[in-house]
């Protein structure tokens, strides 16, 4: 046991002493949360719509003059069949597209419904939702307008299309990515490189020849990064909770007890990592090509997978990020039970398993 | 232009911070000798070295190397001289070949020029077989042989030698001593430092270190006279033993 | 203490150890003398465990160094070629670590290294990095002897070193001795040889010759003359031209020779006289009989 708090001490002290690992380490999540918080309030101007008004009467035109009054609406231009939408998007001459229904007043007047269609680019999902909410809350001033003058009740209804990103992630979405990119970070890199730091000062030899036994070389150098994982994930959520106003919205402790089971992932594929890497630069390059590049890409982070080739949503699956992220989206945003979580962390706990059995398996109690 | 006096040193200062490594140093090197440059680890041997390879700015005094100013004209010191070094000195994932059309276009060479030279020396070395051999596939001894060779291969008028046969065979270190008796003969001034004292005693002159100021220079001969002393090893041991700085 | 029998180690196609075979009394000093890539560190990682030979066998303290690899990890001190402390860490820390590593404190042994360690104790709050060549030896060697082994493994210890502090090093080295410690140490300094109570000399992987110093200076089988002129390297090159002349190498401030009918020729001008070869001598020597090049 002596053993075991002495090494991790030494550790602690390895990591302390580094005072610009530490930094990266500590203010990594930090310098993240911040930056998506302030993604998310990005203010919109001069949007460029394109109509398209089948109905061409009063209350659409009256709805068309308050768009185009307002100083974050600019008509752009008239289209006349629907088929042109696309077009409109792909040669990038719009960003928002109106499509009002066919006898629109007439429909406002005798049923006392008529509908809108938005249509948005919603590649960039942040400024699609600030236009939408924008040109929906003025289409219903005209809508209260209306009412006024005829006294009767009367509704239209906005149908939302977003394009190119039909589930449209907000910001608020990247949290769970932040935290599957950052504990995968410095669990796995982390490890990985310290253990092979001492491979490479030749430390590594005076441990082996020494009575210590190697899984507990082994456990005492993942232990200080486990900790330091639970430190950030810690900020994550107070940050994103206190600062981003994104709420916790389902089970405190299963959203921590899965991030637990994604940390062990994480540490044992660093200890695998160790095992293969012979240098440092050989470690953080391992890490880097195989877990951080498709924890960015194919998590679902940033693309989402439904929307991928179907042999990357196979390869999805075999990223343990990915089943993270979606557990902590369901766990966090959504505020789904546990129950619909069961999938992702049987997943995980599999993987956890698999990956600490092979290296435990790979780990050298000799060189070479 | 100072002919004779192919390195002056005068009153040579390097601090780093409080800490004084090479202090207050003056010296000269004739052309043409062998000058050993011993000195206990931490006396400021390598720092002393870097200095008169343009490597690093003196803190205060002055020096000439090759008649060039290390302060002002610290580029072209670089291009007359030659450097080796037991620690880098060749790229081993290169062929033999490959290192010494590099080092030689390093400095200028015209390819052709250097194909002739190579052709030549490797026969000199008895490596020609190894030509595109890879430099790691090499034994130690042999590399260092090589990487002197290469080191004055663009024939500079001094070549800087940073412990070049640590760890190298008897037979090999000989061999390897003959080179730079060759290259001497050839008029090239050798600047060794060496932790092997028989090696001292290869020396025209020498000089040895200790606590970042020279406290011997001279024949070793002169030098085992002075100190009524057999062999260099005990020169060496009296001088450095009262080091503050310890080794 | 340690027994070697016909270990071969090869790495792809080239052989580390060819059949090495000796064996250590209990409480002497064993010296493996050999230029880098003779095969000393592999050796070494061998009797430490750290690496398994293709065949042979060899047994550390009774214990076989295949099959028993965990207790010879209780009993034996390591000290590998590089410099392998904790850099980061302070001397007083680096210390502390490898004694509870090793399941023991400093203050237990600490009369086996107080010796050494008292002439860093100064400095005990000083970063290890920080350290100059000599004090890190030392500080290696404090660690590598905390808990108190048997064995002790020393790969290189003085390389790089210069003589003042390797003197100083052998000098503590002897101190262990009469501990009792047996201490294996590889050295490429020929001169360290006769330190040893017994020696291996060893190139390209082959044991050439052990015995003690004096055993192996005994059999050196030629005689060897000493000449020295004001320029050695001409002498040198003429006296390779001889006929008479086997072989003819420059030592220190003199010519060592050797003739191939064993007695000096007059040359004029030139003053030769028998003397004493060296070990450095003798591995010429075992070198040249062995007809080893590379």
């Amino acid at each position: 046991m002596n053993q075991f708090l002495s090494f991790v001490k030494k550790e602690f002290r390895h990591i302390f002493r580094d005072k610009r690992t530490m930094l990266i380490l500590l203010g990594m999540p930090i310098a993240q949360i911040i930056l998506f918080g302030f993604a998310i309030t990005t203010e919109v101007q001069n949007i460029r719509v394109a109509v398209l008004d089948s109905s061409k009467d009063i209350s659409t035109q009256r709805i068309i003059d308050r768009i185009d009054a307002s100083k974050y609406f600019n008509i752009a231009q008239t289209i006349h069949n629907y088929d042109e939408v696309d077009k409109v998007f792909q040669c990038g001459d719009a960003d928002l597209v109106i499509v009002f229904e066919e006898r629109f007043n007439e429909n406002l007047i005798h049923t006392g419904k008529a509908q809108i269609q938005l249509i948005a680019d919603a590649t960039d999902p942040n400024t699609a939702t600030t236009e939408i909410n924008y040109i929906t809350s003025i289409i219903n001033s005209v809508q209260l307008e209306l009412m006024g003058t005829n006294f009767v009740p009367i509704q239209i209804i906005p149908e939302i299309r977003m394009l190119y990103n039909p589930q449209m992630k907000s910001a608020y979405n990247f949290v769970p990515g932040v935290m599957g990119l950052i504990l995968m970070l410095v669990c796995s890199m982390m490890t990985s490189i310290s253990i092979v730091r001492e491979k490479e000062m030749g430390t590594m030899e005076i441990l082996l020849v020494s009575p210590m036994r190697p899984i507990y070389i082994v456990l005492s150098k993942v232990m200080p990064y486990f900790l330091l994982s639970c430190v950030n994930l810690t900020t994550i959520l107070l940050l994103s909770v206190f600062v981003l106003g994104v709420p916790v919205a389902g089970s405190l402790f299963w959203l921590i007890l899965v991030s637990f089971v994604f940390i062990v992932v994480s540490l044992s594929l660093g200890m695998l990592i160790s095992t293969l890497a012979v240098n440092q630069v050989a470690a953080m390059l391992m890490s880097g090509m195989v877990l951080m590049m498709p924890v960015l890409l194919l998590s679902g982070m940033i693309f989402p997978i439904e929307n991928m080739p179907q042999i990357l949503q196979w390869l999805s699956n075999i990223i343990p990020a990915r089943w993270y992220i979606s557990a902590i989206r369901k766990l966090m945003i959504e505020g789904t039970a546990i129950t619909f979580v069961l999938k992702e962390l049987a997943i995980l706990l599999f993987m956890a398993f698999f990956f600490i059995t092979v290296s435990l398996k790979k780990f050298k109690i000799r060189l070479q | 232009m100072l002919t004779d006096k192919i390195i002056v040193a005068e009153n040579l200062t390097k601090k780093f911070g409080d800490f004084t490594a090479v202090d207050n140093v003056s010296f000269t090197v004739n052309r043409g000798e062998i000058f050993g440059f011993l000195g206990a680890n931490g006396a400021g041997k390598t720092t002393a070295m870097r200095m008169l390879c343009g490597l690093s700015k003196p803190t205060s005094g002055k020096g000439w190397v090759a008649g060039f100013d290390i302060w002002k004209q610290s580029e072209k010191v670089k291009k007359n001289i030659g450097y080796m070094s037991q620690k880098f000195s060749l790229y081993k994932d290169l062929k033999v070949w490959e290192n010494i059309r590099l080092f030689a276009g390093i400095y200028g060479m015209k390819d052709k020029e250097i194909a002739v030279k190579a052709d030549e020396m490797l026969n000199r070395l008895e490596f020609i077989n190894e030509r595109n051999t890879l430099v790691k596939q090499l034994p130690l001894g042999w590399k260092q042989k090589l990487a002197f060779s290469i080191a004055i291969f663009h024939e500079p008028q001094i070549v800087f030698l940073d412990e070049p046969t640590g760890g190298v065979d008897p037979t090999t270190r000989r061999q390897f001593w003959e080179l730079i008796y060759h290259a001497s003969g050839q008029g090239i001034t050798v600047f060794v430092t060496t932790h092997y004292m028989d090696e001292a005693e290869y020396c025209n002159r020498v000089s040895i270190m200790v606590d970042g100021r020279i406290d011997a220079l001279d024949t070793p001969a002169k030098l085992k006279q002075q100190f009524g002393v057999l062999n260099m090893d005990e020169v060496f041991q009296q001088l450095a033993r009262h080091a503050k700085r310890s080794g | 203490m340690v027994t070697v029998q016909n270990i071969t180690k090869q790495y792809g196609k080239t052989e580390a150890l060819k059949n090495v075979s000796f064996s250590t009394g209990v409480g002497e000093i064993f010296g493996i003398i050999g230029p880098d890539g003779a095969g000393k560190t592999t050796l070494f990682r061998i009797l430490t465990t750290l690496l398994l030979p293709d065949s042979g066998t060899a047994i550390v303290n009774g214990l076989d160094v295949v099959k028993d690899y965990k207790q010879i990890r209780n009993n034996v001190g390591y000290m590998p070629g590089r410099f392998s402390l904790y850099q980061d860490l302070t001397v007083e820390e680096n210390l502390n670590f490898f004694a509870a590593v090793f399941n023991t404190t400093v203050k237990e042994n600490y009369y086996l290294i107080k010796g050494i360690y008292k002439q860093i104790e100064p400095f005990k709050k000083r970063k290890a990095g920080a350290l100059s060549g000599g004090m890190k030896q030392k500080l290696a060697l404090s660690c590598a002897l905390v808990h108190k082994p048997e064995v002790l493994f020393l790969d290189e210890p003085t390389t790089g070193v210069d003589p003042v502090s390797r003197k100083e090093f052998w000098e503590m080295l002897k101190d262990l001795k009469k501990q009792g410690i047996t201490i294996l140490v590889s050295t490429p300094y020929m001169d360290e040889a006769a330190l040893c109570d017994h020696i291996a000399l060893i190139q390209l992987g082959r044991i050439m010759s052990i015995n003690t110093p004096q055993q192996i200076v005994a059999e050196y089988r030629n005689k060897l003359y000493a000449t020295k002129s004001e320029s050695n390297y001409r002498l040198l090159k003429q006296l390779k031209l001889r006929s008479d002349v086997a072989s003819c190498y420059i030592s220190g401030e003199y010519l060592h020779v050797v003739f191939k009918n064993n007695t000096a020729p007059f040359i004029e001008n030139v003053e030769i006289h028998n003397i004493q070869p060296t070990i450095e001598d003798c591995f010429i020597q075992l070198m040249g009989v062995n007809n080893v090049d590379r």
